[in-house]
């Protein structure tokens, strides 16, 4: 299958690992993967922070972007749930039938990476190896919005050498929630120590899960502690194959 | 529109929020009791095999409702009144509050008993009561803790909710002068009891609000856990009801659905110990005389608006604010509304035209616990971010909106995502300009202005040298095919 990668603004810029993880483990189940450079970001800070129709432009661009692909796929399930939660509404709101039309003619095409793998590709084990204690957050769009539900669990279990450690309140918010982190640092700052507070008492010495955003803001955490859990995004995991290749 | 004597501040989410965040002892509280609720409301959720077709229905019934509001007001008022009951329309809080203390002293009343209403909360009405001269007293045990603490609501069906039994405890021993009293659930029960009931008996004016009100044959129906509701709803000669204008539902039957979600959701209960509907004034049963005092303040227009309408579908069960994390955090008084938590977040500042609380549609980081629990269906994320877009378009009629760095920032990040090639630029600009903070660690630890709330807990990864976009562009100059750049990647693994 010739699959689409959008990599997403934030991930392009900070986490190029992910992306290059997702094209490795799509490439070896015999995928194509190709990348369309015009790709920017899906507008989900602006639409989420309220500046709608400075979204607008950005949705449009998109979906210029992507109309002709075959299948999508982004490693982020915030992104995929902006899009599935939103353009549509944004395309009505700015009056546009034809954006209206494109986005439901595209969106059906458009997958989560873990998504695509299990929904789509039908494949749970993708050949990987990490052997190494692993906890997930349960990102919160990846939960209530993509509904998701075991799909990463059980792309994890089929990695040899991982061992997956429950969390306690695995469905709670990190915190993040883009520009809420900042507009409301203090309570962000406390709903992220309880967050990491159960994260260390997993005893894993990764955690990971499908958003890089959360985990960022996680990682955030546990290095301003001088923790040694790293965080990791499931592409990354799923692509190892333990150091031999 | 807001009542002159509110005890409720304007002073920003943020702000009211740091100061809530060092109260150890309320942030104990409040998680402790949100935790027992939502354990019980999880418990009795999950055992209905139809809780979705439930939620479903609760959303079709309350939805319809507000679709034809006007007719079913209308239908309420002529039932009610058939039936003996008298119905009274408050623009605003200040009607409100002139219509009830009309009717108080047109019995000479100098005091009253209450039953637990957030709406009377709303308007700010035990204030106008006692600036003239009439001495509320609240029944619900939550409720009489609150006022006997000079304290203000936290949560509209557990107001209470931030104070734990040793607190209550003390209220109790101070404001009713028993210093012996114990802190076990019996004594404070029987204290309060011994407290209240001399009210029941001696007090012939209640002021209650209201959970549903039936179009079809002019009922109101109040549940409740306790039977104080009960008692202040059946022993006094007069009754008030409080009732904002979105609470009516269409039919009897109507209530099969609601009165299996409701205390499902808000307390964790099957069914309420108390469900009390009753329908006008009846010969030698209950008041000789009830009134309904419906309340718009600031309704009609989020009627109005198709995207907001939603809001009013609310059932007041709080089960958004036992699910949020912010309000696990926080407790309920950093909304500085009689309505906290989520439902609160997209109420408040609607009720006050988007004036007060416009910092409210942002504190929320838009996780959907609420809308998951909510019985019926309201999308308050959605809600959330068409408020935030409200408050954007405010923003951005003023100079210093316009000018303000929120503004020019997301102006410049919309022209710089609408294209690659400027997209790519950025790129390259942040991994030269971000040098200066980078830290030996590789970490930014500190950054000036806005976003050193970020950095006060948290570092920030530095941009990496080389973006995705450029590997893969270099991937592609190097010839790299789909299978050469499998290999490639794996041998810099
Ligand atoms: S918004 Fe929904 S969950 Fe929140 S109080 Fe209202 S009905 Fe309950």
């Amino acid at each position: 299958m010739r699959i689409s990668l959008f990599i997403t603004c934030y991930n392009d810029t900070l986490f190029p690992e992910t992306g290059k993880s997702v094209v490795r483990v799509l490439e070896r189940l015999g995928h194509t993967v190709e990348f369309r450079k015009e790709q920017t970001c899906c507008g989900q800070m602006h639409w989420n922070t309220g500046y709608l129709h400075e979204a607008v432009p950005i949705i449009r661009h998109f979906v210029g972007v992507y109309r002709d692909a075959e299948t999508v796929v982004a490693p982020s399930s915030s992104c995929v749930s902006m899009m599935r939660d939103h353009y549509l509404k944004a395309a009505e709101m700015a009056g546009d039938a034809k954006l209206a039309a494109d986005v439901e003619a595209l969106l059906p095409r458009v997958y989560e990476f873990t998504e695509l793998l299990v929904k789509r590709l039908g494949v749970e084990d993708v050949g990987a190896t990490f052997p190494h204690k692993v906890t997930l957050h349960t990102s919160c769009h990846s939960q209530r919005s993509l509904h998701l539900g075991d799909i990463p669990v059980r792309l994890l279990n089929k990695v040899r050498g991982l061992e997956l450690l429950s969390i306690e309140n695995p469905q709670e918010c990190c915190g993040f929630g883009g520009t809420f982190s900042i507009k409301n640092a203090d309570v962000s700052s406390a709903m992220l120590a309880e967050k990491v507070r159960t994260v260390l008492n997993t005893g894993a010495e990764v955690c990971t899960a499908v958003d890089n955003s959360c985990l960022m803001h996680i990682y955030g955490s546990l290095h301003r502690q001088r923790t040694l859990v790293r965080t990791a995004h499931i592409a990354e995991i799923l692509a190892s194959t333990g150091g031999q290749a | 529109m807001s009542a002159p004597q509110s005890h409720w501040t304007n002073r920003s989410f943020p702000e009211a929020a740091k100061e809530l965040l060092a109260d150890s002892q309320i942030r104990r509280n409040v998680r402790h009791a949100t935790d027992v609720i939502q354990a019980k409301r999880n418990r009795v959720v999950g055992e209905l095999p139809d809780w979705e077709a439930l939620r479903e229905a609760g959303s079709a019934i309350r939805a319809h409702a507000l679709e034809h509001l006007d007719e079913y007001l209308v239908e309420f008022e002529r039932n009610c009144t058939r039936a003996g009951g008298t119905v009274h329309w408050a623009r605003d809080a200040a009607e409100a509050n002139r219509i009830i203390l009309g009717l108080i002293q047109r019995h000479q009343a100098k005091e009253v008993i209450k039953i637990k209403t957030m709406t009377s909360e709303e308007i700010g009405l035990n204030r106008h009561l006692e600036a003239n001269g009439v001495r509320p007293h609240e029944t619900d045990l939550a409720e009489l803790i609150v006022q006997l603490g000079h304290d203000k609501p936290s949560h509209f069906v557990v107001p209470a909710l931030h104070k734990n039994r040793q607190q209550v405890r003390e209220i109790f021993q101070r404001e009713m002068h028993l210093p012996e009293l114990g802190d076990k659930p019996e004594d404070l029960c029987a204290a309060a009891r011994a407290y209240l009931r001399e009210k029941y008996l001696r007090i012939k004016v209640a002021v209650s609000g209201a959970n549903f009100l039936v179009a079809e044959n002019g009922a109101v129906c109040i549940v409740e856990s306790e039977g104080n509701g009960r008692m202040c709803l059946t022993l006094p000669d007069v009754l008030i009801s409080l009732v904002g204008i979105e609470k009516v539902l269409p039919r009897f039957r109507d209530l099969e659905v609601v009165l299996q979600t409701l205390p499902r959701s808000a307390t964790g209960e099957r069914m309420n110990p108390y469900n009390s509907i009753w329908t006008g004034v009846h010969e030698g049963d209950g008041p000789k005389e009830f009134h309904v005092v419906l309340l718009d303040n600031g309704r009609s227009p989020i009627l109005a608006d198709g995207e907001a309408r939603q809001t009013l579908k609310c059932i007041r069960c709080a089960a958004c604010l036992n699910a949020c994390p912010v309000y696990h955090q926080t407790g309920g008084h950093a909304y500085e509304s009689a309505y906290p938590g989520p439902i609160g977040a997209i109420l408040t500042p609607q009720l006050h035209s988007m004036e007060q609380g416009r910092t409210l549609p942002y504190a929320s980081s838009l996780c959907g616990a609420c809308y998951e629990v909510c019985p019926v269906k309201i999308n308050i994320p959605e809600v959330l971010i068409h408020l935030r877009g409200k408050v954007v378009e405010q923003d951005q009629k003023t100079l210093g909106g316009k000018l303000g760095v929120w503004n020019v920032g997301m102006q410049a990040a919309a022209f710089v995502m609408s294209s690659a090639q400027r997209f790519t630029l950025a790129q390259h600009m942040g991994q030269l300009a971000q040098k200066i903070f980078v830290s030996k660690s590789g970490f930014i630890e500190r950054l000036p202005f806005m976003l050193s709330g970020w950095t006060q807990t948290r570092d920030l990864k530095a941009l990496p040298q080389q973006s995705f976009r450029d590997w893969w562009a270099e991937r592609e100059s190097n010839g790299g095919d789909a299978t050469g750049a499998a290999k490639e990647s794996r041998d810099a693994k």
